[in-house]
């Protein structure tokens, strides 16, 4: 029998199981980055020509940045100039029905646990998946057009409309908003556009499927939701990429804006490639996440389970503008190996009676570094703002790290913030009262970090909760015994 | 059922059991009594299988299995039940959630199939009558934030939902009140069968009372120096453990 030492040494890594390559034709960019790649780029997309002076605009502003140094880890230099900014599978024609995507596109998303045929799809689940820069195939598209839903890749969007695209891209994340969300929006391959027209709930949960799957390449999606006055939407993006040994970026953009007694509910359960053990390869996950409760009685709720990526790092925002307006962050994180993630949020509360609830679940195995970075800041007008703060961290084994950087700016001494924080270790006693129960020791973790995530897991939707219970114990399956 | 030759082992090389001999059948309830530091909590983690506790020599039978051959939790599966000394919190886990894994763990190794939910649910009310536990703790997260009495009353529940073979009580009758010593005495009593066979750790005599034993020995320096009937308790009761050690024989004692 090994020692609780070893055995926490073990429950590292069971092969990624997601890391297969599609062989299928592409069509790739020449790498680097300067103006005529994202010409290249917009005329591929056939884009308007605001589109590519936003691009071009975004692109000056980003050759002007430098990478920031704030951050707690040790960021490795990215050349961007060595990276190609366009990849799409060759036989792309505008598609008008799901017969006619390639066939190995098709086969890859089912291998991925998402068939897209619409037969086969759970009811009440729209996917829009996304391979490399493009968007393959939105499901139920014709479905939600009937209760006036909008849900396409954002190219599509762009062409088709463009009056909203205009108005609300860049509002809540202006590409001036730091180094990645520049780069993002100069090159934006594809993503997810949404919009919920006045007083519609949303009859099924909207998804999409990111996939990366080219070499050299990064990922660069947008994803943009526009919840009009008293409409409801629950939206879950899914993300996997092959095993391969350099890293990969994706930095991508999303924007949420809720109207008046809008309620926009986004779920993240994301599990990039991880790199191997010894910290080689994986995906660069770099993200702006912020959504804005423009109208009064709004809600914006993050939700997020992030197990993928060798460096993840991303802060899902809520402005909180409206009066009476919520926003909630709940994560769960965890780290294994090397991997790093430092992920946290940032709540602004402007409108009066404003709340905000934080609840975030570190869980750091092997030599994996997690670190939760928020902001709560309360404004002069925020009259009877609320927060609540939660940020516990669970640690399996002696080599791993958990760092926590709350931060809490307010004006206005009408407000009531808390903040509570805890940190835990899997005990040898916790492990052995549940195999004296008959239960071994890579069930017992499972179960005890399921039950530590259980506030997390709780909020998201149904089908991909139970996803997601069995997503933590993969990752932390391993040769454990 | 239990069979326990020359048992030895040692925890940081510090040899605490020393040749302990033990026979346990099915329908019995022995008693293992001893001072501070005499080897008993030791006893009970060995048979369980705690990782920290090297078996140096010796044999011990499980059902005609070598026990020390056993992972923890196929001892636990094969029928050997632990009532933790300190039993521990495990937060978010709920304690139905918890059972019904245990459970089908133990239905797995015998070749039977999970147990379906409407007959566990039917049986976790039957058993926390039975040992008298409010089903208000029993859909709460794992011990997490119960009193001691609580804990130790949860693992008597648990017991019942498991139906082990052998159960083996480490001090449970620490903290506990006398009403709780008494629920939970009432509970052991009620599943008590032919079957099924204790063996209960105790420092005092206080708990024989409401569980009476078929056999009380006396743990002293790793070794088993003597036994008896639960007259023995008495006896110890009234004149310590000092006489026995005066009366220890340096090789074992049987």
């Amino acid at each position: 029998m090994s020692t609780d030492l070893d055995i926490l040494k073990d429950v590292s890594t069971e092969e990624y199981k997601y890391g297969f390559t599609t062989d299928i034709e592409m069509e790739i960019a020449p790498v680097g980055l300067n103006e005529d790649i994202v010409r290249y780029i917009s005329q591929k997309k056939n884009e308007p020509e605001w589109m590519l002076e936003y691009r071009l605009k975004a692109l000056r502003h980003f050759l002007k940045l430098e990478m920031p140094t704030w951050q707690n880890f040790e960021l490795p230099p990215i050349d961007f100039q060595a990276i190609s900014y366009y990849a799409a599978p060759k036989k792309q024609v505008k598609l008008n029905s799901l017969d006619e995507v390639d066939p190995e596109l098709l086969a890859t998303f089912e291998k991925l646990g998402i068939p897209l045929s619409e037969q086969k799809l759970l009811s009440g689940v729209a996917v829009d998946a996304v391979f490399d820069s493009v968007s393959v195939a939105t499901t139920f598209k014709e479905k939600l057009k009937e209760v006036g839903v909008i849900f396409c890749s954002f190219s599509d969007a762009v062409r088709e409309h463009p009056e909203l695209v205009q108005k609300y891209l860049g509002s809540v994340v202006p590409y001036t908003d730091n180094i990645f969300s520049a780069l993002n929006a100069a090159v934006v391959s594809d993503g997810s556009f949404v919009y919920i027209p006045k007083g519609v709930r949303c009859p099924m949960e909207l998804s999409t499927y990111f996939r990366i799957n080219a070499q050299n390449t990064g990922q660069f999606e947008r994803t943009l939701i526009i919840a009009d006055e008293g409409s409801y939407v629950s939206y879950l993006e899914g993300c996997t990429a092959p095993m391969r040994d350099e890293n990969q970026l994706h930095a991508a953009v999303v924007e949420l804006i809720a109207m008046e007694n809008a309620e926009i509910k986004y779920s993240t359960v994301q599990n990039w490639y991880p790199g191997d053990k010894d910290g080689k390869g994986g995906i660069y996950n770099f993200v702006t996440k912020r959504g804005i409760c423009k109208g009064d009685n709004s809600k914006i709720s993050w939700t997020q389970v992030e197990t993928g990526s060798s460096i993840t790092w991303k802060y899902p925002s809520v402005i909180l503008k409206g009066d009476n307006s919520t926003g909630e962050f709940y994560s769960v994180a965890l780290t294994k190996n090397k991997q790093i993630a430092d992920t946290g949020t940032k709540m602004y509360h402007i409108g009066k009676n404003t709340r905000s609830r934080i609840i975030s679940k570190g869980i750091s195995a092997g030599e994996g570094q997690n670190s939760y970075r928020g902001l709560v800041q309360i404004g002069n007008s925020a009259e009877n703002a609320r927060n609540f703060t939660q940020c516990d961290s669970l640690l399996i084994g002696d080599q791993c790290g958990a760092h926590t950087f709350p931060y809490i700016e307010s004006k206005n001494n009408s407000s009531m913030i808390e903040h509570e924080a805890t940190t835990s270790k899997i005990g040898e006693d916790q492990i052995f009262y549940l195999n004296q129960r008959g239960i071994d020791t890579e069930k017992a973790v499972a179960l005890i970090v399921n039950g530590y995530a259980k506030e997390v897991l709780n909020q998201l939707p149904m089908e991909f909760a139970v996803e997601a219970q069995k997503l933590l114990a993969i990752s932390l399956e391993g040769s454990v015994g | 059922m239990l069979s326990i030759k020359n048992l030895k082992a040692s925890v940081d090389d510090k040899e605490i059991l020393k040749g302990l001999d033990l026979e346990v059948k099915a329908g019995e309830v022995h008693a293992i009594m001893g001072p501070n530091g005499s080897g008993k909590s030791t006893l009970a983690s060995v048979l369980a299988g705690k990782d920290n506790y090297e078996v140096t020599g010796g044999q011990v039978t499980f059902d005609g299995k070598d026990l020390m051959d056993m992972s923890p939790e196929d001892r636990a599966r094969a029928g050997l039940f632990l009532a933790f000394q300190y039993p521990v919190e495990i937060p978010g886990v709920s304690n139905i959630n918890f059972l019904k894994t245990a459970m089908n763990e133990v239905r797995a190794y015998n070749n039977l199939p999970p147990i379906e939910a409407k007959e566990f649910l039917r049986m976790m009310k039957e058993k926390q009558k039975l040992v008298e536990f409010d089903s208000a703790l029993a859909n709460r997260s794992l011990n997490e934030g119960f009193s001691g009495g609580e804990k130790k009353r949860n693992e008597i529940f648990q017991l019942a939902m498991l139906e082990p073979k052998l159960s083996i009580l480490d001090e449970t009758d620490s903290g506990l009140d006398i009403d709780a010593l008494r629920i939970v005495s009432r509970g052991v009593n009620k599943l008590r069968s032919g079957k099924n066979a204790f063996i209960l750790i105790t420092h005092y005599q206080r708990l024989l009372e409401y569980i009476v034993p078929d056999y009380v020995h006396v743990l002293y320096n790793g070794q088993i120096v003597k036994s008896g009937t639960k007259e023995l308790a008495l006896e110890l009761e009234e004149k310590g453990y000092d006489w026995l050690k005066e009366s220890a024989p340096a090789a074992s004692f049987h």
